[in-house]
């Protein structure tokens, strides 16, 4: 670095200069996610349970309410004619199977059930009913939570107040027995099942839009588009829910999650989806039994929620990685 | 040998796809121990990247590719993670910007500034919190005995700077990163954190690596300047051949964007003012601030009787400390903030008070410009569309003819069309500020109320942000409200300046003759407080009076009285802080608000250049042992 003296009286010339010197860009956003590889298996996963949501009962091979055999808990691979010969289960070994199965007219996949139904047919036709009405309620439950969160947050004062505690005072309830008593005291059915699940999460989706909708709030761009005049209606749609988005399609993958679980919970005590309609919760519970005598029945119904749940967990993991950490903090 | 060394340093980014952004491209620069190193360049040109290389640390995402960082001649960068881990907050510390981000506020101070000393072994929690409070003593902080067990939030900001200095040299490093650490600060409360720096770094013998944008920070800090652009070396040599010498262009133009210390005759052309044009917009007797409101005073009163009156077409700037209310005079009058008493006159037609009631065309003469065009600027919209909307709501232009004005407007800033379909992100911080001004800009505006527009910027971004102002008004001769810390600026810019003090005007006029004496006290405090571009200027300001007491004692918002009282080298007690001051004319529109006869201020002006008192003595005395 030498330091020759120059012409000392450059200094205001050089400022008008062709930018030589040109401002330094920020570094530009990342717009795309990408998935590691844990997340594209997952991603593939998800996919693959919601197209069997939407053809299930087309590529089943039997009805879910159908009863193939008159045995209950046949092992994976069994079939009819297998039965004719041995009757005790202890006989019932992989290479029985093999030695009468191979020729039969109709094997069963997974087994049967408790009640000589196809298991897999049932976990697949299951698919739409417990994917279908997780979705339905998480929907739901955005819905109300949304509306009402981002519109507490925006009025504030008494409406966020009386808001804000009724919303807490459903939330203190444990939910499943909260769950149970609307189930036991209106009867069982879809629409209720949807409803109750639905009110149920809309209470921590409500907190979550209305922290967010409290951060974005009192940002500047917020209040700019107020000093511009901008009224309430596009001040929440233009301004806050499109900031708001990510975190929150973020969190529909959780919640899914959640309530997919719930569903399956109140299934699994009896109060859920009822019979003969599959549902992966009530067969497991259906199932029970077969446990103690080797079946893996209510095991294979428990395998589709966990993979299901796990796989959505692990996309949403990686989104909000690459997102940054405070969007998994906001999430808590 | 010198203390640090950095040999030919390489630091990478990764693109998605993997092919490498050079960020540091082979610096090379020497830390003798006992020295003080600045690296100065803009915002990307690498400093802070380098800086923490000398803690063998980069910020995720960044990776070291080749050179080495030698500290006693042992390289940092191949070293063992754990004896880089003894190394850090040991031999070499970190001071980061921003000190109240930087403490917890649930932790007491004292146990945040002794941790890493104890964290390390290198002291007992008894030998630290003694060495601590030595610390506080030599950094002249308030109260060394109780300052320990207080909270971050019960002391002021330049203190809480100080403060981290104390958390940094508490483990006795050989070496001191302090990165920007006086940028977010008031010129008063830079001068009182420069000097204890200075004083501390001189006592203790350990180097410093001194990462700044400003250089007139520099020349009073430094011994050493490493000048950087684009993470590269432009330049290095001895404080004094940079300064008085510089040889390379990027360092010139450095120069020239330090803005003259503000003295009279600076603002640039005088048709704009002094003719009794009519005011483009008043405030007449305005009262405001938070919380409820009883008979027309407000729970937390921020400011009291406030008269000011912006001529069409000028430019009136309003400066003064960190909260002195100078951003509420903004927002009172573009209403965000609904005054408690008074009025805001527009045109003539006073205007309600609360923007709610004013009507869109009300709303469109009166634009406001936030400070951060980071926040300011809605992330999620195009740049078409945050200009789009305001040429929509205002002008009720679509389709077509809105585009036009879209693109009319980036022109007027001086950005390619091409930036209509960008986010905001892809922007640089200046680029940011001038789609932010193109906002308020986009319904022919009557007044344009910048709020400390330039405060986030570089010091280039900064000066041609200006430049581009003084552009815009001459040609839409929209009146401009110039709020501001930084007297240079307001005053190379302004044609009428306006001194706020704790929520009070203290002296308006025109700016020359604001700028010139007589003064009033406060003014002249702040006018001694702003850098210049000169080695030594710091220990001959520490020696006027004004800033050794505007130095000592800090804000308080009376009703009262003169609110400067506390501060005042020539108070009178007994009638200064029971009586309000009256308004004393000087010339054309000058007004000053001082007890003092306005013959008397400008004697003691004389006197401030002679005497010196025990206290200022004092400073002076440490001044000769820090140079000798």
């Amino acid at each position: 670095m030498s330091n020759t003296t120059e012409n000392p009286g450059a200094a205001e010339k050089v400022v008008d200069e062709i930018d030589k010197f040109a401002e330094l860009p920020d570094a530009p956003p990342k717009k795309t996610i990408k998935l590691s590889w844990t997340g594209k298996l997952a991603a593939a996963i998800v996919a693959a349970w919601v197209v069997v949501a939407f053809i299930g009962p087309w590529i089943a091979p039997f009805h879910e309410a159908e009863f193939i055999l008159d045995d209950s808990f046949v092992p994976a691979g069994g079939c009819a004619e297998m039965l004719d010969e041995l009757y005790d289960i202890e006989e019932w070994t992989p290479e029985a199977i093999t030695k009468y199965c191979s020729d039969a007219d109709v094997t069963l996949f997974l087994g049967s059930d408790y009640l000589g139904r196809d298991t897999f047919s049932r976990i697949l036709w299951g698919a739409r009913t417990t994917i279908g009405i997780s979705f339905v309620a998480t929907l739901f439950a955005y819905f109300m939570g949304i509306t009402l969160g981002i519109g507490a947050a925006v009025s504030g004062g008494y409406i966020d107040m009386v808001l804000s505690r009724v919303n807490e005072s459903i939330l203190s309830l444990p939910s499943i027995m909260l769950g149970l008593i609307v189930v036991a005291a209106l009867g069982s059915s879809i629409p209720i099942l949807i409803a109750t699940a639905s009110v149920i999460y809309a209470t921590s989706v409500f907190r979550i839009a209305r922290a967010l909708g409290q951060d974005i709030m009192v940002q500047d761009f917020v209040e700019a588009a107020h000093a511009r005049g901008e009224g309430l209606w596009w001040i929440i749609t233009r301004e806050v829910l499109p900031n708001a988005a990510m975190p929150l399609l973020t969190d529909f993958g959780l919640r899914l999650v959640f309530v997919i679980l719930f569903i399956s919970s109140l299934s699994f005590l009896g109060l859920g989806v009822q019979p003969p309609t599959a549902d992966w919760g009530s067969m497991v519970r259906e199932n029970m039994a077969g446990l103690g005598y080797g079946s893996y029945a209510s095991i294979w119904p428990a395998i589709a929620i966990g993979t299901l749940t796990i796989s959505i967990n692990l996309i949403v993991d990686d989104i909000s990685a690459k997102s940054g950490g405070s969007l998994a903090k906001k999430m808590v | 040998m010198a203390l640090l060394e950095v040999e030919n340093l390489k630091i990478e980014a990764r693109k998605d796809d993997g092919t490498p952004i050079p960020i540091v491209k082979g610096v090379s620069f020497e830390v003798k121990a006992g020295e003080v190193v600045a690296l100065i360049g803009e915002s990307g040109s690498g400093k802070t990247t380098i800086s923490l290389a000398s803690l063998a640390y980069t910020k995720p995402g960044l990776e070291f590719c080749g050179g080495e960082v030698r500290l006693h001649g042992e390289d940092l960068l191949t070293m063992e993670p754990l004896k880089q881990r003894d190394l850090r907050g040991q031999k070499v510390a970190y001071l980061a910007q921003s000190a109240a981000a930087t403490f917890n506020p649930a932790i007491t101070i004292g146990e945040q500034v002794t941790e890493s000393a104890v964290l390390h072994g290198i002291l007992t929690q008894e030998e630290a919190t003694k060495r601590a409070e030595e610390l506080y003593v030599a950094l002249e902080l308030p109260d060394p005995d109780r300052l320990g067990s207080r909270y971050p939030h019960q002391v002021s900001g330049g203190q809480l700077q100080r403060l981290m200095a104390a958390m940094a040299l508490v483990g006795k490093p050989d070496l001191l990163v302090l990165d920007e650490p006086t940028t977010a600060l008031d010129v008063t409360t830079q001068i009182e954190v420069l000097k204890a720096f200075k004083k501390v770094i001189r006592e203790q013998g350990s180097a410093a690596i001194y990462v700044t944008h400003d250089l007139a920070v520099v020349a009073q800090i430094a011994d050493h300047i490493v000048v950087l652009y684009s993470g590269e070396v432009q330049e290095q040599g001895p404080v004094d051949q940079i300064i008085n010498n510089p040889s390379h262009d990027y360092t010139r133009r450095l120069m020239a964007a330090v803005r003259p210390t503000p003295t009279a005759g600076m603002s640039d052309d005088d048709d704009h003012g002094h003719g009794r044009a009519e005011a483009a917009i008043a405030a007449r007797g305005i009262t405001a601030g938070y919380g409820g409101i009883v008979d027309g005073e407000p729970a937390i009163t921020i400011l009291r009787d406030i008269n000011v009156e912006v001529e069409r077409g000028d430019v009136v700037g309003v400066i003064g400390e960190s909260g002195c209310g100078k951003s509420t005079l903004a927002r009172v009058m573009a209403g965000l903030l609904p005054s408690a008493r008074g009025e805001i006159v527009l045109n003539g037609k006073t205007l309600e008070p609360a923007l709610e009631d004013r009507d869109r065309d009300e709303l469109r003469q009166v634009q406001f410009v936030f400070q951060m065009a980071d926040t300011a600027l809605n992330p999620r919209q195009y740049i078409g569309d945050i200009l789009g909307r305001p040429v929509e709501f205002y002008l009720g232009l679509k389709g077509e003819d809105k585009r036009r004005r879209v693109l009319e407007l980036l022109d007027m800033v001086e950005l390619p069309p091409a930036f209509a379909d960008r986010y905001p992100a892809e922007l640089s911080g200046g680029q940011k500020q001038r789609i932010n001004l193109a906002r308020a800009l986009a319904g022919n505006p009557e007044v344009l109320l910048c709020d400390e527009v330039t405060s986030a910027l570089d010091s280039i971004v900064g000066a041609n942000v200006i430049k581009l102002l003084t552009n815009l008004r001459n040609k839409t001769g929209v009146s401009f409200v110039f709020i501001s810390h930084d007297l240079s600026t307001v005053g190379s810019f302004a044609d009428k300046i306006v001194v706020l003090y704790a929520g009070r005007v203290v002296e308006q006029g025109p700016t020359d003759q604001v700028l010139s004496p007589p003064y009033h006290p406060y003014t002249r405090l702040l006018i001694t407080s702003v850098p210049e571009l000169r080695v030594g200027w710091l220990e001959d300001t520490m020696k006027t009076r004004e800033a050794a007491a505007g130095i000592a004692r800090g804000v308080e918002i009376t009703a009262v009285g003169c609110p400067f009282f506390n501060r005042c080298p020539i108070a009178i007690p007994g009638t200064c802080q029971l009586e309000t001051p009256p308004v004393r004319m000087h010339g054309d529109g000058h007004e000053i608000a001082c007890h003092h006869s306005l013959d008397e201020v400008e004697h003691s002006e004389a006197e401030t250049q002679k005497v010196l008192h025990g206290y200022e003595k004092a400073i002076v005395d440490d001044d000769s042992a820090i140079k000798a």
